[in-house]
């Protein structure tokens, strides 16, 4: 580890913590430690589409949605358990409309086996297909009234109460298992259809948990989620997000170290080696497909993590607040701004760009409070009331300019792939 | 007749309506894809720069529409597409050009768009807020309540006046695009380097003038979609982001760089939602003496409840990606 080598990296790291001291001392501790710790949820993020983009070259257009089921999940196992539901008669209602389910889905896998009983080629997959159709309609206006009744009786269905890092785990995992189902439809394909499915599931889910009230409260959002360690209201909010940060670094650190061996490994060399020439791979007896989805998995899984660990912080569930802006693109930035391929260019990416984003809102709001004083001084300028809130929305322009940049004058990251040498 | 009258209003002609939106978003992601290899996120941004570009010249020029007798917003159409397709040109020029010089893989032409999507994003937000704007705050929208000559029937087909022009205007789009694709030299230089860019540049084919006219024919289309759909629903700045799945659908159903299936890709979705959302009680209720007893007909039957209408893209997506992912009409890229 010479100083001379990881220069680069010193220095970048170096400026980061300047960035952190400044904040510190500018906006006081409290506000600095929910920075970190949201930069370190967001480095989790940013690790799980490296390995996505960097070590596979997969292009992932749905962190919002991985980031949602991890919320989601995490919020159904770790919320207290809800009395009033399990009580009523919702609670059996949704049993039985499970059940009923379960005989559905029975029934729909029985009739892929048909060809079992002779029945073959474009026959079986119309059946297949109407009784797709029949399923569905069927799923759709069962769910109604069972969901009126949960609604009616006691709001929503509550979590489980359960330990809040088994949720974390456990939505990490949801979002694997979605993401399995994504890859195997499109990774045989190109890059751009898996990204345009991904783009269309990440609404799809959020389009559920907005609007599945009996789920998720839909927009009356569900507030507090528990933490893992002492919240605000027991020991003060330094304390609390001190002890979060702790929680959080640990957990990024713990999968650096995996994800770095992993990248040394066997495999990560095949991974790359997929990654920059799949016929030469594919010569070689690797299954590419497979890889990718195993990759694919894996990335979005630790999007899940990441995605349950800061939703869990900010302790409010609320559908409406995933947004492609925050959830998507924002990683995407650090990732190609970081570097991708590289882990710890993903880390300090994270950390940069969610401090350089924190503070583009006070910087737009001061800009443009001047593009309004001096407007209406110089040119009369009546601006428009929203002005401010113009503003702040027109950071995405900032993002969308950030990518284009970076992937024309950096494309390898401010951290780019160190490319090993045997010795 | 009531219900059937209802069904035709709330199926046949807004299905026919969403599905044109679609067709003409979808022939400009298709005719992208295939000259340049790259699924183009920003187009849906583009439509709604096109829609925002007509609302500003219908602000500049409020008298125009009712000297001619139609919505402004339709009358300087023309003046949209000309600074669209110049702008699409120019957003190639700054963003993608430069990366293409250097050979990237197409993926990250892709990612770059996605940056361009953002920017578009954010300038449209700035300058034109996020509250939903009207091209008719001073002009009347049109309804034709076309009235239906039977006895039992109180309801009428209902179509609007940018109802007719979008379907009208989609049509001469196509049949222009048509006539383009086949009949002159530079439409048949896009349909060459679309089969094979290489083989098309060794024969001498001007390789950026293709990848120019691309881009004039996206954006002019872009403008043509954006702004009739902002005619016939509501302008706001998150429009068409809700397009851009559909739209993907539309063009891989179709096959992708395939303009003539991605008509039919666009119709094929704009039905599928259009069926899927659709109260299916209605149409059953005239019969319902006729079912047994014990059988109820719940007031809502649909397939896909409204708030849930994007799925109906993604399972066609994803269902034409596994079986047949050239697309109905065997798209060359895969």
């Amino acid at each position: 580890m010479n100083f001379r080598r990881y220069q680069r990296e010193y220095l970048f790291f170096a400026s980061v913590g300047v960035a952190v001291v400044l904040i510190v001392l500018n906006f006081g501790d409290a506000y600095a430690l929910r920075m970190l710790a949201e930069a370190a949820c967001y480095a989790i993020l940013a690790l799980g589409l490296t390995i996505q983009w960097g070590y596979a070259g997969l292009f992932n257009a749905g962190g919002m949605g991985f980031v949602a089921i991890g919320g989601y999940i995490t919020m159904l196992i770790a919320f207290p358990v809800n009395h009033d539901f399990w009580g009523s008669e919702g609670a059996a209602a949704l049993g039985e409309f499970l059940l009923e389910m379960l005989v559905v889905v029975a029934v729909v896998i029985g009739i892929t086996q048909i060809h079992r009983i002779g029945i073959r080629g474009k026959l079986k997959v119309i059946l297949i297909l109407i009784a797709l159709v029949i399923a569905f309609f069927v799923f759709n206006n069962q769910l109604v009234p069972v969901a009126r009744l949960i609604e009616r009786e006691s709001g929503f269905i509550g979590g489980l109460g359960l330990p809040v890092m088994l949720g974390w785990i456990a939505g990490g995992l949801a979002a694997a298992f979605v993401a399995y189902w994504i890859g195997k439809a499109c990774l045989g394909l190109r890059a751009d259809y898996l990204a345009i499915a991904t783009l269309g599931i990440a609404e799809i889910i959020k389009a559920i948990l907005k609007n599945a009230d009996w789920l998720t409260r839909g927009t009356l959002t569900v507030s507090p989620l528990p933490w893992p360690v002492p919240t605000p209201n027991d020991i003060g909010f330094v304390a609390a997000r001190a002890a979060y940060l702790a929680l959080t670094a640990i957990l990024v650190a713990v999968l650096f170290v995996l994800l770095q061996r992993a990248y040394r490994a066997p495999w990560g060399r095949m991974m790359r080696a997929i990654r920059d020439d799949e016929v030469a791979a594919a010569a070689m007896g690797k299954d590419i497909n497979l890889r990718r989805l195993q990759m694919f998995v894996l990335g979005s899984g630790l999007i899940g993590f990441g995605g349950a660990v800061l939703i869990s912080f900010s302790r409010i569930f609320d559908p409406s607040g995933f947004t492609p802006l925050k959830h998507t693109f924002l990683v995407w930035v650090m990732v190609l701004v970081g570097g991708a391929a590289n882990n710890l260019g993903a880390i300090f990416g994270a950390v940069a760009v969610y401090i350089i984003w924190l503070m583009g809102e006070p910087i737009m709001l001061f800009l443009f409070e001047n593009v309004r004083l001096y407007g209406s001084l110089w040119f009369d300028w009546q601006a428009p009331d929203d002005l401010m809130a113009r503003a702040l929305q027109a950071r995405v322009f900032f993002i969308g300019l950030t990518i284009t940049l970076a992937l024309r004058f950096v494309p390898n990251g401010l951290i780019p792939e160190r490319i090993g040498r045997i010795n | 007749m009531n219900e059937l009258i209802f069904f035709i209003n709330k199926v046949l002609i807004s299905g026919s309506i969403i599905g044109s939106i679609y067709a003409l978003g979808a022939i400009g992601v298709t005719l992208v894809f295939g000259i340049l290899r790259f699924a183009n996120f920003s187009h849906a941004d583009l439509m709604t720069s096109g829609a925002y570009l007509s609302f500003v010249f219908a602000a500049l020029l409020p008298g125009l529409g009712p000297v001619i007798g139609l919505p402004t917003g339709f009358v300087v159409l023309p003046l949209s597409i000309l600074f669209l397709a110049a702008f699409a040109v120019t957003i190639d020029v700054m963003f993608y050009r430069p990366l293409r010089k250097r050979n990237v893989r197409p993926v990250m032409l892709l990612v770059a768009s996605l940056g361009v999507t953002l920017m578009l994003h954010g300038v449209i937000r700035l300058f034109a807020g996020t509250s939903p704007r009207t091209f008719f705050a001073e002009q009347n929208k049109d309804v034709f309540r076309i009235d239906v000559p039977f006895e039992t029937t109180t309801r009428d087909l209902i179509i609007s006046e940018p109802q007719v022009l979008l379907i009208i205007t989609t049509i001469i789009c196509i049949v222009s695009l048509h006539q383009f694709l086949t009949r002159t030299r530079l439409g048949k230089a896009m349909r060459a380097m679309s089969d094979n860019s290489e083989l098309a540049l060794v024969s001498g084919i001007n390789t950026d003038k293709v990848v120019q006219a691309t881009w004039v024919i996206a954006g002019t289309l872009a403008a043509i979609a954006g702004t009739l759909l902002a005619l016939d629903v509501v302008l706001k700045p998150d429009l068409s982001f809700n397009l851009l799945l559909p739209i993907f659908a539309a063009a891989i159903v179709g096959g992708i760089g395939r303009p003539y299936g991605a008509i039919a890709g666009g119709l094929l979705v704009g039905f599928s939602e259009t069926l899927a959302v659709f109260n299916w009680s209605v149409l059953l209720r005239p019969f319902a003496e006729y079912f047994p007893e014990w059988v109820e007909i719940p007031s809502r039957l649909n397939f896909v409840p409204t708030e849930y209408k994007i799925i109906v893209p993604f399972v066609i997506l994803i269902a034409v990606l596994i079986w047949r992912p050239t697309g109905i009409f065997r798209g060359q890229v895969i």
